[in-house]
């Protein structure tokens, strides 16, 4: 079983971010929420914009823009049990599939992929697909999440609360 | 005091209820938030009878920029023409009743049906369509237009109404014109503008949103995760449950005012005793290299909003800093926007920052809204049960006073601002 986090140095690849990615879309459908807070390096950034062309996601409206702490106070509002829509959660399914290498440096791999991802709340279950972006930097701890963006195809439309992580 | 209804002669009521059945002064009955029938009506006597908010003047900045949206059920196009007014449209071909746009926004210089080119004006005129021959003798041009709305604005507030002999808008507002002019003092001395939206959908009636907006009693154990990720000061701010100075204003004509801040209600209004927040320290130390300190302060101060929401019936709020706009979809679904607002030509760090509150609290993936659609969901859900028992609105009736200028006013965490609606609800839906 290989375990990305636990690598030495090793040189990106498209293989083994496909892995990490996979390893990750199982931590977040199984809400292992603290684990996926593991992946990240501090700089990262979790992003899941509206617009579907913008780049400059600090100067326009996001669903979510995480920075480190961010990302914090959102998990805590997902585990802490204070949040309603978080304890009565969806459950959800998601594969991700279609991996395409956008560019490479020594430690660096940028990815993108296609996530489709089916939530089950109350008798209803709502399709959620999006191109992803994944940034990843190979450091002699592991993989780190340099980047994350979720553009969800129907983003300029109105969505269902969520109560989950995409 | 206001007077109580009876308390003992509570009826179940029927979809065969006449509407003004449905609400008492205390509590209205549960069929308001599913009947399908209910809706119907109240789409033609509320939503195609009143005015109705339409856009923010910045979203329609220059000639030919245009929006859409819908009015009830129908699509509407909200347009600067050339002239520089603001007209809006009926978003519908005369022809054969296609849509003209489907663009939520842009920058045009006409609209082209896309089924005969039938082609209109930024006016809504009709301008050409092809083969002229076959309406030769039977088709006057100037007889179809696309059909214009009545129009009127108040401090940027752009409304419309299908009613083309509605009361003028400034009748319409009242007392509330007061509490708009306050709100939008958050520009500190720029004028406001849009920055996004979030859209979001919940099951559930609109009206289970609109009493949203000013019920204070829910913010503590709704919005508890929010509270625990913000700062002390921030949280300490919005800690508004035993603040005697936080009350609740019934306008009249349907429309309230929560005050969550005391202190930021009137935003000019500034003694210097205030300390800036501390998470706004980086923004604070930026400005100060390029303005004033009392510019900083205005702006620093201003970055959470006015300290008040306003609820304009039937479909706008004006909440601390964004604008609320709902749109009922059907009797059991609602679609919510919440519109980011910043200052048009301010500092950007400072237009930046109310992005992130922006995010922090609003939209499907904010720390608030998921859990105000969970709890209204809820609502939905157990509205069906019970069929004789109500919904109680009479929280804070023990303590409404009547002010000299008619505003009742009881505490923010009082429900008299749902019954103020409730109230135009009752009068809107009664009329034949």
């Amino acid at each position: 079983m290989n375990k990305p986090n636990e690598l030495s140095v090793v040189s990106p690849s498209l293989q083994l971010a496909a892995e990490f990615i996979w390893r990750e879309a199982e931590l977040l459908d199984r809400k292992n929420y603290q684990q996926w807070a593991g992946l990240w390096s501090d700089t990262g950034h979790y992003v899941v914009p509206i617009d579907p062309d913008t780049t400059d996601f600090e100067a326009t409206l996001n669903y979510a823009y995480d920075d480190a702490r961010m990302r914090a106070m959102r998990i805590e509002r997902l585990t802490s049990g204070n949040s309603v829509s978080a304890v009565d959660a969806a459950r959800t399914v998601r594969t991700v599939s279609r991996f395409t290498e956008v560019s490479r440096s020594a430690d660096v791999i940028e990815v993108s992929s296609a996530q489709i991802l089916v939530a089950y709340k109350r008798e209803i279950h709502t399709l959620f697909a999006a191109d992803l972006t994944h940034r990843l930097r190979f450091t002699p701890e592991g993989i780190r999440l340099e980047q994350k963006v979720v553009r969800l195809i129907n983003s300029a439309d109105s969505l269902n609360a969520l109560g989950f992580l995409l | 005091m206001c007077s109580h209804d009876t308390h003992d002669s509570y009826q179940p009521l029927t979809f065969a209820a006449k509407p003004e059945q449905l609400v008492q002064a205390d509590r209205v009955d549960g069929s308001m938030y599913y009947d399908p029938g209910l809706f119907e009506l109240e789409q033609e006597r509320i939503f195609y009878k009143t005015w109705i908010w339409v856009a923010h003047e910045s979203e329609i900045h220059n000639p030919g920029d245009f929006k859409t949206t819908r009015i009830g059920r129908q699509p509407v196009i909200v347009v600067r023409d050339k002239t520089g007014a603001i007209r809006v449209l009926e978003n519908r071909c005369r022809h054969r009743g296609a849509t003209v746009c489907e663009k939520s926004k842009g920058n045009a210089t006409g609209f082209t049906c896309p089924y005969h080119s039938w082609s209109y004006g930024l006016d809504g005129k009709l301008r050409a369509l092809p083969y002229p021959d076959g309406y030769e003798d039977i088709l006057d041009k100037t007889e179809l237009p696309l059909r214009s709305l009545r129009v009127d604005s108040y401090a940027g507030m752009v409304f419309a109404s299908f009613n083309q002999d509605v009361e003028p808008l400034s009748d319409f507002l009242g007392e509330a014109k007061r509490w708009i002019d306050l709100f939008m003092k958050q520009g500190a001395g720029y004028p406001i503008k849009t920055q996004g939206e979030h859209k979001f959908r919940f099951r559930g009636n609109w009206k289970i949103q609109l009493e949203n907006t000013t019920d204070g009693y829910h913010f503590p154990i709704v919005h508890k995760s929010w509270m625990s990720s913000v700062d002390e000061e921030t949280s300490e701010m919005l800690s508004f449950m035993t603040d005697e100075k936080a009350v609740t204003h019934a306008l009249g004509n349907g429309h309230s005012v929560m005050v969550m801040v005391p202190g930021h209600v009137d935003l000019d209004q500034d003694d210097g005793t205030e300390p800036l927040q501390e998470r706004f320290a980086h923004v604070t130390e930026a400005l100060s290299k390029e303005m004033p300190p009392e510019q900083v302060r205005r702006i620093v101060r201003s970055l959470h909003g006015a300290g008040f929401n306003l609820n304009l019936f039937p479909n706008v709020a004006m909440s601390m800093a964004f604008f609320r706009v709902l749109h009922p979809v059907s009797a059991t679904e609602t679609e919510i926007r919440h519109i980011a607002l910043g200052m048009d030509g301010g500092p950007e760090i400072a237009n930046r920052e109310r992005l992130r509150i922006h995010e922090h609290f609003q939209g499907p993936f904010g720390f608030g809204s998921p859990d105000d659609a969970e709890a209204w969901e809820r609502v939905q859900r157990g509205s069906y049960a019970g069929k004789d028992v109500p919904i109680l609105v009479n929280r804070g009736l023990n303590r409404e006073v009547v002010a000299d200028n008619g505003d009742k006013i009881s505490h923010a965490t009082d429900e008299g601002g749902m019954r103020e609606a409730y109230r135009m609800w009752k009068r809107m839906m009664s009329d034949e």
